[in-house]
C-alpha cells in the first residue's frame, strides 16, 4: 500500500481505538467483571493495540524515509533566501531610519539592509552569504496531509477532520501509547482501592460520620481512554480548529481526572483551578485564530486541494514560508491586505469592477508587506496561539494549576500531568514554529526561562513528593519552551521526548512510594532503599536523567542528550545576542537547581534511616503489575536519548521533520529589537558543544553534591540553611506567594464584583420588580374596591328595589274575592272616565 | 219620562234594562259574602251583556239596512250562554269544593292565595 494512505490509515486507527474503549466503557462499564474489574483490560488493550499500530506505523516511516547522518538536511542552502528575507521583515526599520541616500530608491536600500545585516552577523558562525550566490533549493520535511471527514464547508471557512503527519507525529504517537500502555497496567494496580465500596477518610460530611461511597474503577479508566484519545487527536490534527477541539477535549478530561476523589473539596477546587485557568490560555488561543482566520481563510496546516473546486488551498506553512521564497518567512499576503484594511477599502471606493480591486490590491501587497503591515498581526497570531500553550503547558503566569492538579491519582498525575497534556503546549509551539516569527519566539524564550526558574526555586522547599515532582514538571516544560524560543527546535522536541520518558518514571515511582507509605509528605519517608528496591532504583535511574547525567562527551542517560542540546542553543543564542544572556544563566542555573532538588528528594525518601517508624515497617514493594511499567518505563529513560551514528534515533526522526527554512540563522529587527536566531546545528560547533556539556555536568554534580551534604550526610542542616536564608526562605516555602497575589489580583476582585453585582441584583432589580408588584397590588386593591362598592352596589341595589317593590306588590294580593271585583269595576270605570276624557275626539268620530 | 221622550220602544229601552242588569250583577258580586249569590251576580252581569246583544242584533229594533250586525248579535248571546253555563258547571265545583275544605261558602274566607 502507498505510505500517503497507510500512514493515516494506521495512525487513524490507533487514533479511534481508545475512543471505542472508552464509548464501551461508558456503556458497559459497571458490567465489565466483577465491580467493572475488566474494564481495565479493555482500556489496556486498546492503548496496547494503538502502540502496536503506532510501532508499525513508525517501521513504516523508517523504511521509506530513513534518516541521514548528515540530518541537517537543508543547512547551508537557505543563506540566499534568509538575506532576502532579512530585507523583507526589516524593511520597515529601513525606511523610516536609513540615511537620506537610502530612501532615494528600494534597490539602494535593500543593499544598504544586506549589508548591514551581514556586517551585524558576522559575530555569528556564517556572515558570508551573499545573495547572489549558492542559490540552491532548500527542501520541505516530508509531511503526509489529508482530510477524513470535512466538517463544514461555505465560504472560506472549511472544518475539517484531517491528518497532518510527519516525523514528530509519529514519534509522539508512539511516545504517548507507550508510556500510557505501562500507566494503563501500572494504574490497574494502583487503582485497585476503588473496585470495593470506597472509605474517604479526607471527606469531612457535615455529620460527622465517615464518607462511604461506591468503588469507580470503571470511571477511571473510562476517563483515561478518552484522555488517550484527545491527545492522538491533537497529535495527528491537520488543522488548527482540529486541535483546539481536541485541545479541549483535553481540558476536560484532565477535568474529569484532577476531580476524581470529586468528594474532596480540594480535589473540586483543583479540578476547577485547572479548568478556569486554561480558559485564560485558550481564549488567547481564539484570538490568534481569528488573526489567522481572518487574513488567510485557512487554518490548515499543510496545503490541500478544494475537494469542490479542485483549486489548490495553501496551508499556513506554506503561507507563511513560501516555497518560491526559499522557506523564509514572509507576512503572507492575506494578513498584509487584511491588516491593510482601510487602504483596500481606499482602492475599492469608487470602483465597481472587483476584478481590477483585485488587481490593484494584489499589486500594492508587496509595497504595504515593505511598509510593515501585517507584521503585527503575525505576531499577534504566534503570541495568541502561545497563549494557549502557556494555559496548558503551565507556563507563567498560567502555572499555578499544575501543582494543585496533583490531587488527582498519582497515574494521572504520571500520564496527564507531567508527560503527554502538558506537552501538548510544547507540542502545539512545535507543529506551528513555521509561523512564529522570531519576536514570538523571544516571548517564549522568555516565558519559558521565567518560568524554569520560579518552578525550580519553589520545588526546593515543597515537601510533598508529588508536588516536588510537579513543578520540576513546570521547570522542564520551561526549558522545553525556552529551547524553541532561542530556535532549538529539535533541542526543545527531544527534551519533551526524553522528559515524557522519565517524567512518568517518577511520578510512578513518586505513586509507588505513596501506595506504601500512605502519606505524601518526605519528612515522613526515609530508609525506604532497602524495603522497596524496584521503586528506589529505577526513581534513582529517573533522577539522573532528570538532571542529564552522564559521562561528558561519552555517553549518558536519555535527559544528558537532550539538556545538553538546550544548553548549547541557549549558549549560542547568548552569544549572538548578549542582551538576552540571562536566558543562558536561567538554563544553568535551572540545571544546579534541578540536581539539588530531584536528589533531595530521592535522598529524603529512599536514603538514611526511617524517619517515621510505623510507616517504615508498613511500607512494602509495590505488586509486580505495577513495578514492571517501572522498569520498561526507566529502560526507556536511559535509551531515549541514545542515537546511531546513522541518525537512526529520536534526535535523528526529529531532525526529519525540521521545519523548512529554520536550519538558518535568521536575523530580524522589528518589534522586540535586533534578534538575532541561530541556526541549530551551529550549537555543535566545537566550543559552544565543549562549553555546554561541562556546563550541564559541572552544575548538576554540584547539585546532587549539595543535595548530598544536606541530606545524606548531614554536615550541612537543612533547618540551619532555611534559618539563614529567613525571609527567602519563606518566600519560597509560600511558592513565590503566586496563589496568593492571584487571590488578591482576580479572585478577590472577581468575588467583590461578584458581590456588588448580586447586590445590584438583590436590592435595584429585584427592588426595581418588586415596586412593580407592589404597585400592581395596589391598583388591584383599587379595583377590588371598585368592583365591590360600585358594580355590585349596583347589581345589589337593582336586586333590592325588585324585592322591596315585591314585598310592597305582595299587599295588594289581598285574596279577598269582593275587593278584587271592586278593582276590576272601578278600574274599568276609571279606564272608561280617562278614555272619554282623553279620547273624545276619536270617539266621537 | 223616557217612555215619553223616545215615543216608542227601540234599542235605548232594552239598553237601559240591560245596563240595569249588568250593574244589578255586579253589585251583587261586589256585596255578596255568599258564593253562590257571587255565581248569581256573574249570570245577571252575563245576561245584561246578552241583552245588549239581541237589541244591537234585532232588526226589528235597530231598522232594516241600519243593524251592522245581522244575526250577529243573538249568535253571539248563543255563545255567551253556553259558555255562562260552563263557566256556571265549573263554578259551582269550585264553590263544593271549598265548601268541603272550609265548612263554608263565604269567599271572604277564600284568602288563601292572599300575597
Amino acid at each position: 500500500m502507498e505510505i500517503a494512505t497507510l500512514l493515516p490509515l494506521l495512525l487513524g486507527l490507533a487514533w479511534l481505538i481508545p475512543l471505542a474503549s472508552f464509548v464501551a466503557i461508558l456503556f458497559f462499564g459497571t458490567r465489565m467483571g466483577p465491580h467493572g474489574k475488566s474494564a481495565a483490560n479493555v482500556a489496556t488493550a486498546a492503548i496496547a493495540s494503538s502502540l502496536v499500530l503506532s510501532v508499525v506505523a513508525l517501521g513504516v516511516w523508517l523504511g521509506h524515509h530513513p534518516p541521514s547522518a548528515a540530518s541537517h538536511g537543508d543547512h547551508g542552502d537557505g543563506h540566499a533566501a534568509r538575506s532576502d528575507s532579512m530585507v523583507r521583515l526589516t524593511a520597515f526599520r529601513a525606511d523610516s531610519s536609513a540615511p537620506p541616500a537610502a530612501a532615494s530608491g528600494h534597490d539602494e536600500a535593500e543593499h544598504h539592509e544586506d549589508h548591514q545585516d551581514e556586517d551585524h552577523h558576522d559575530s555569528g558562525a556564517h556572515g558570508d552569504a551573499h545573495p547572489h550566490e549558492g542559490e540552491h533549493a532548500a527542501v520541505a520535511p516530508v509531511a503526509y496531509a489529508g482530510d477524513w471527514y470535512t466538517l463544514y464547508s461555505g465560504g472560506a471557512l472549511r472544518l475539517t477532520i484531517g491528518w497532518y503527519i510527519d516525523s514528530i507525529t509519529v514519534l509522539m504517537f508512539v511516545v504517548v501509547t507507550l508510556i500510557a500502555t505501562c500507566i494503563h497496567v501500572y494504574a490497574a494496580g494502583y487503582m485497585h482501592d476503588e473496585l470495593h465500596p470506597v472509605t474517604d477518610a479526607e471527606v469531612q460530611l457535615t455529620s460527622g460520620g465517615p464518607f462511604s461511597r461506591e468503588g469507580r474503577f470503571h470511571r477511571f479508566f473510562q476517563a483515561l481512554s478518552l484522555f488517550c484519545f484527545s491527545m492522538l487527536g491533537i497529535v495527528i490534527a491537520g488543522n488548527l480548529a482540529m486541535v483546539f477541539v481536541f485541545w479541549e477535549l483535553v481540558g476536560i478530561c484532565s477535568w474529569f481526572l484532577i476531580g476524581f476523589y470529586f468528594e474532596r473539596h480540594s480535589a473540586s477546587t483543583a479540578a476547577n483551578k485547572a479548568f478556569i485557568v486554561n480558559r485564560v490560555g485558550d481564549f488567547g488561543m481564539l484570538i490568534g485564530l481569528m488573526a489567522l482566520w481572518g487574513g488567510l481563510g485557512t487554518l490548515h496546516f499543510g496545503s490541500s486541494v478544494d475537494p469542490a473546486t479542485g483549486d489548490p488551498q495553501p496551508g499556513l506553512f506554506e503561507l507563511v514560508r513560501p516555497t518560491a521564497h526559499g522557506y523564509q518567512q514572509e507576512v503572507p499576503d492575506g494578513l498584509v491586505a487584511f491588516a491593510a484594511a482601510a487602504d483596500v477599502a481606499g482602492l475599492a471606493s469608487g470602483q465597481s469592477d472587483q476584478q481590477a480591486v483585485r488587481r490593484e490590491v494584489a499589486a500594492a501587497v508587496p509595497g504595504w508587506r515593505e511598509a510593515g503591515y501585517g507584521r503585527w498581526l503575525l505576531f499577534i497570531a504566534g503570541v495568541g496561539i502561545f497563549c494557549g500553550c502557556v494555559g496548558k503547558s503551565a507556563q507563567v503566569p498560567l502555572f499555578v494549576w499544575l501543582p494543585d492538579a496533583m490531587e488527582g491519582p498519582t497515574p494521572v498525575s504520571a500520564l496527564v500531568h507531567s508527560a503527554t497534556m502538558v506537552a501538548a503546549g510544547v507540542y502545539l509551539v512545535g507543529r506551528f514554529y513555521p509561523v512564529l516569527t522570531p519576536d514570538v519566539l523571544l516571548v517564549i524564550a522568555y516565558v519559558g526561562g521565567i518560568t524554569l526558574f520560579i518552578a525550580a526555586t519553589i520545588a526546593v522547599t515543597a515537601n510533598d513528593i508529588k508536588r516536588v515532582l510537579a513543578y520540576s514538571t513546570v521547570s522542564q516544560l520551561g526549558y522545553m519552551m525556552l529551547a524553541l524560543g532561542v530556535g532549538g527546535w529539535v533541542a526543545g522536541l527531544f527534551h519533551l521526548v526524553t522528559h515524557a520518558f522519565f517524567k512518568s518514571l517518577l511520578f510512578l515511582c513518586s505513586g509507588s512510594v505513596i501506595h506504601a507509605c500512605h502519606t505524601n509528605d518526605m519528612r515522613k519517608m526515609g530508609g525506604l532503599l532497602k524495603v522497596m528496591p524496584y521503586t528506589a532504583w529505577t526513581m534513582l535511574i529517573g533522577c539522573l536523567a532528570i538532571i542529564g547525567a552522564g559521562v561528558p562527551f561519552v555517553i549518558g542517560l536519555s535527559g544528558y542528550y537532550s539538556k545538553d542540546a538546550i544548553l548549547a542553543q541557549a549558549l549560542l543564542y547568548a552569544r549572538l545576542n548578549p542582551a538576552h544572556g540571562i536566558l543562558y544563566l536561567a538554563v544553568a542555573g535551572g540545571a544546579f537547581i534541578t540536581a539539588f532538588y530531584m536528589f533531595r528528594l530521592w535522598f529524603m525518601t529512599f536514603a538514611g534511616s526511617p524517619r517515621d517508624h510505623h510507616i517504615a515497617e508498613h511500607a512494602h514493594e509495590s505488586p509486580r503489575v505495577m513495578t514492571m511499567p517501572l522498569v520498561v518505563l526507566a529502560v526507556f529513560a536511559v535509551i531515549a536519548g541514545w542515537g546511531l551514528p546513522s541518525g537512526f534515533g529520536v534526535a535523528g526522526l526529529l531532525e526529519q521533520s525540521r521545519p523548512a527554512g529554520t536550519a538558518t540563522t535568521v536575523s530580524t529587527d522589528v518589534i522586540l529589537g535586533a534578534i538575532s536566531l541561530p541556526a541549530e546545528h551551529d550549537s555543535h560547533a566545537e566550543d559552544i558543544h565543549v562549553t555546554a556539556t561541562l556546563t550541564a555536568f559541572a552544575t548538576a554534580a554540584a547539585g546532587v553534591l549539595l543535595a548530598a551534604l544536606m541530606y545524606l550526610r548531614p554536615l550541612v542542616s537543612p533547618a540551619v540553611v532555611a534559618r539563614l536564608a529567613g525571609p527567602a526562605y519563606t518566600f519560597l516555602v509560600n511558592r513565590w506567594y503566586v496563589d496568593e497575589l492571584y487571590h488578591i489580583l482576580f479572585v478577590m476582585p472577581t468575588l467583590r464584583l461578584a458581590r456588588l453585582i448580586s447586590g445590584i441584583d438583590r436590592r435595584l432589580i429585584d427592588g426595581l420588580i418588586n415596586g412593580i408588584a407592589w404597585a400592581a397590588r395596589q391598583i388591584a386593591g383599587i379595583d377590588a374596591w371598585f368592583d365591590r362598592t360600585v358594580v355590585d352596589g349596583l347589581v345589589n341595589a337593582a336586586g333590592r328595589v325588585t324585592w322591596n317593590t315585591g314585598i310592597e306588590m305582595r299587599r295588594l294580593q289581598t285574596g279577598r274575592l269582593r275587593q278584587y271585583v271592586m278593582f276590576i269595576v272601578v278600574g274599568t270605570v276609571a279606564i272608561f272616565v280617562l278614555a272619554t276624557l282623553l279620547f273624545r275626539t276619536s270617539l266621537a268620530g | 219620562m223616557i217612555l215619553a221622550a223616545v215615543g216608542s220602544i227601540g234599542v235605548t229601552h232594552y239598553l237601559l234594562v240591560g245596563g240595569l242588569m249588568f250593574t244589578a250583577g255586579v253589585v251583587c258580586m261586589a256585596v255578596k259574602r255568599n258564593a253562590l249569590g257571587v255565581l248569581m251576580g256573574i249570570e245577571l252581569v252575563l245576561n245584561g251583556a246578552n241583552i245588549n246583544f239581541v237589541a244591537f242584533g234585532s232588526s226589528y229594533l235597530a231598522g232594516e239596512g241600519r243593524s251592522p250586525l245581522g244575526l250577529d248579535g243573538e249568535v253571539m248571546a248563543l255563545f255567551v250562554i253556553l259558555l255562562a253555563a260552563a263557566e256556571a258547571a265549573v263554578a259551582l265545583a269550585i264553590t263544593l269544593n271549598f265548601y268541603n275544605n272550609h265548612g263554608t261558602v263565604d269567599v271572604d274566607r277564600a284568602d288563601d292565595l292572599r300575597g
